[in-house]
């Protein structure tokens, strides 16, 4: 297992949820488990992963990275656990995450 | 003009008499049409001459299989030196006449398993290959410069005086009999059983030569067999953009499917997701492709209406049977497909799409790996603009528009590729230099081996997006269409965004957010059967799986 670390500047002037209440979006498919929540990072967004394939931290800096700026995130903290997913379910995996998100916010 | 001062031929009939001595020669070994199946071999080295042109009947599915056998006992001191030219090469005793010297040219379209073999030969010096076809170029050369001398065929019965029921697995046969038998050709079918009566004709008993009823029936393959228990979200992702960013936008009616899971799944997705958007009727209508058992659940809600195929599927008989609105089916009740008229139909339709291995920055395609011969099939005829179209339909012509936008008006046909950015193992299917160019080397091929060229290419759909190739307008654009779906592989990390966004602007990118596809909805959870016991209960039971796909 390798255990990488991210933190990415989210969106300026994006408050956190009016009410400070926890949000998770969870999605989980054989190779992969994300978890975003709602946390008060002043602004930033973090994201761990743990994955079983070493030696690919520049492409999950990447798609993490593209995820957070097309989704003008701040505020989130994403968890990863990854058996070796591509990149293309890895993706589709926060996309759907987010969305889960989405549905429960007030 | 004085003839006589001219050179004349004089010898006009010398084919029709060398046949007639090679049947005496058989007739004299086997006293009839039908052979005992222990002469099988005796008898080929009676008809087969040293040097023939000899086809042995076989394609992905049926194979003669057996007389393949009986060909590779020949004793070589008799017949050798053969010229093989025949579409697939599947089977061991394919290459074992060319180890043994009893063949020593080949030409052929596609060498699947064999292929690191047949590599393994060409390297060794023992097989000399001519070309590498596709289907029909190869059985249009039947006709021209490479019509067999004898060819060894598989029917499914024959009566006595040699007329043939081929069943659903009609295939290459008719092709292969009609430049055979009418450039006096010898013909040997190999048959499951001898009957009284055969179901059909499929081939008149006088166009054949010899018959023997083989020990085993003959070997039949069931390779479009695709369990939907193992299409990922992704490709159901891939699946709800095709329907929504080609299938619905052009009103494609008349399509060819690859044969993998991406295809599949878009297959799978017609019942629930089409539906849902009011597609029925509209795309989707008229397909040229296998009784692929992914296509039951389409068939039965009525999406597709009629289907022509290359040859059957093991297992699809009864369900095709008993579907003869659907289905190209004859007066006893059986199925008849033939590969060369769905390759034509295919060629002329609105649409094809398919998946491959490597696809580079000008589109190229190709499923040529390192140390295998492969080769083509039908891929190459169905995947390529069809210059010769003329007759118009929406999804053409609404292509066309795209593709010719200045100067006279034409149509176009889609021809679509369908991958996932990176392969099994994280192999990038987007790559700055196919592999075969490497190949071309290794083989000493004339060009590298490229399955669909770029420019009969008009769209690439990854799980990032789509790339509409018509609209760039030079190459730079196109790579930077290709970059823009390429997700992140090294091809698609280096785009340069800002020319991405231009060209997502104009429509030659599309996300799926662009074309109304939510990411939410992509999850196995719509797929119309999701098991292949799924597939038997949309077929109310007609559909009887091989055993191997059966795990309940």
């Amino acid at each position: 297992m390798e255990r990488l670390e991210f933190r990415f500047a989210g969106r300026p002037g994006t408050p956190l949820s009016a009410d400070g209440e926890a949000l998770v979006g969870v999605v989980g498919s054989g190779n992969l488990e994300v978890m975003i929540e709602r946390a008060d990072l002043g602004g930033a967004c973090e994201a761990s992963v743990d994955t079983s394939i070493h030696g690919f931290g520049d492409t999950w800096q990447q798609v993490i990275g593209d995820f957070v700026e097309r989704r003008g995130l701040a505020n989130i903290r994403l968890s990863i656990n990854d058996g070796g997913a591509t990149p293309a379910v890895v993706m589709l995996r926060l996309d759907q995450a987010w969305a889960g998100l989405g549905e429960k916010a007030p | 003009m004085d003839v006589s001062t001219h050179s004349v031929r004089g010898d006009w009939n010398s084919l029709a008499r060398n046949y007639d001595a090679r049947l005496a020669r058989g007739l004299a070994l086997a006293g009839g049409k039908v052979i005992p199946s222990p002469q099988t071999t005796a008898l080929m080295e009676a008809v087969i001459e040293p040097g023939d042109r000899i086809c042995i009947e076989g394609n992905n599915q049926k194979h003669a299989d057996f007389l393949s056998r009986a060909l590779a006992e020949v004793d070589p001191a008799k017949v050798h030196g053969l010229h093989v030219v025949q579409s697939n090469i599947a089977l061991a005793p394919h290459l074992d006449i060319f180890e043994s010297g009893i063949a020593r040219r080949l030409d052929f379209c596609y060498a699947g398993p064999q292929g690191l073999r047949l590599a393994q030969l060409v390297k060794a010096g023992k097989v000399e290959v001519g070309a590498i076809h596709t289907y029909l170029e190869l059985y249009s050369r039947y006709f021209a410069d490479l019509t067999p001398r004898v060819s060894l065929i598989a029917a499914e019965a024959a009566d006595r005086d040699g007329n043939l029921y081929t069943g659903p697995n009609t295939e290459d046969t008719p092709a292969i009999v009609e430049a055979t038998a009418f450039r006096s050709g010898v013909l040997i079918a190999q048959v499951n059983r001898i009957v009284d009566k055969v179901p059909r004709v499929d081939v008149p008993g006088d166009w054949v030569s010899f018959v023997v009823e083989a020990p085993k029936p003959h070997y039949i393959e069931p390779i479009f067999t695709r369990d939907p228990g193992a299409i990922t979200d992704i490709q159901v992702l891939m699946a709800m953009m095709v329907i929504r960013g080609i299938y619905e936008k052009y009103g494609v009616t008349r399509l060819n499917h690859g044969i993998g899971f991406d295809t599949a799944a878009i297959e799978l997705i017609l019942p629930t997701y089409a539906e849902e958007l009011g597609l029925r009727g509209k795309i989707c209508r008229y397909m040229s492709v296998n009784p692929c058992p992914t296509l039951i659940p389409a068939i039965e809600s009525g999406f597709i209406e009629a289907i022509h195929c290359a040859g059957s599927e093991l297992g699809m008989e009864r369900y095709v049977s008993e579907r003869s609105d659907v289905f190209f089916i004859g007066r006893d009740g059986t199925m008849r497909s033939n590969r060369v008229f769905c390759q034509l139909a295919g060629h002329y339709a609105d649409l094809f799409i398919g998946s491959t291995l490597q696809i580079d920055l000008e589109g190229n395609s190709s499923t040529a790996t390192h140390a295998r011969m492969t080769g083509f099939g039908g891929a190459p005829n169905f995947g390529s603009e069809s210059r010769g179209r003329r007759h118009g339909s929406p999804a053409w012509l609404r292509a066309g528009q795209e593709a010719h936008r200045q100067g006279m008006p034409r149509g176009r046909k889609l021809v679509v590729q369908m991958v996932e950015t990176f392969k099994e193992g994280l192999a990038p299917t987007f790559v700055e230099r196919l592999d075969a160019w490497e190949l071309m080397d290794t083989f000493d091929m004339p060009l590298p081996p490229v399955m669909v060229y770029g420019d009969d290419l008009t769209h690439i759909v990854t799980e990032e997006g789509i790339a509409n190739l018509l609209l760039c307008d030079s190459l730079a654009e196109r790579a930077q269409a290709i970059r823009g779906v390429a997700g992140y592989t090294e091809v698609g990390r280096k785009r340069d965004r800002q020319m991405v966004e231009k060209l997502r602007a104009r429509g030659a990118i599309l996300y799926p957010e662009d074309i109304g596809v939510d990411k939410r909805l992509a999850s196995r959870d719509l797929l119309a059967a999701r098991s292949i016991k799924d597939l038997v209960r949309w077929s109310e039971g007609l559909y009887a799986p091989p055993a191997r796909f059966k795990n309940w």
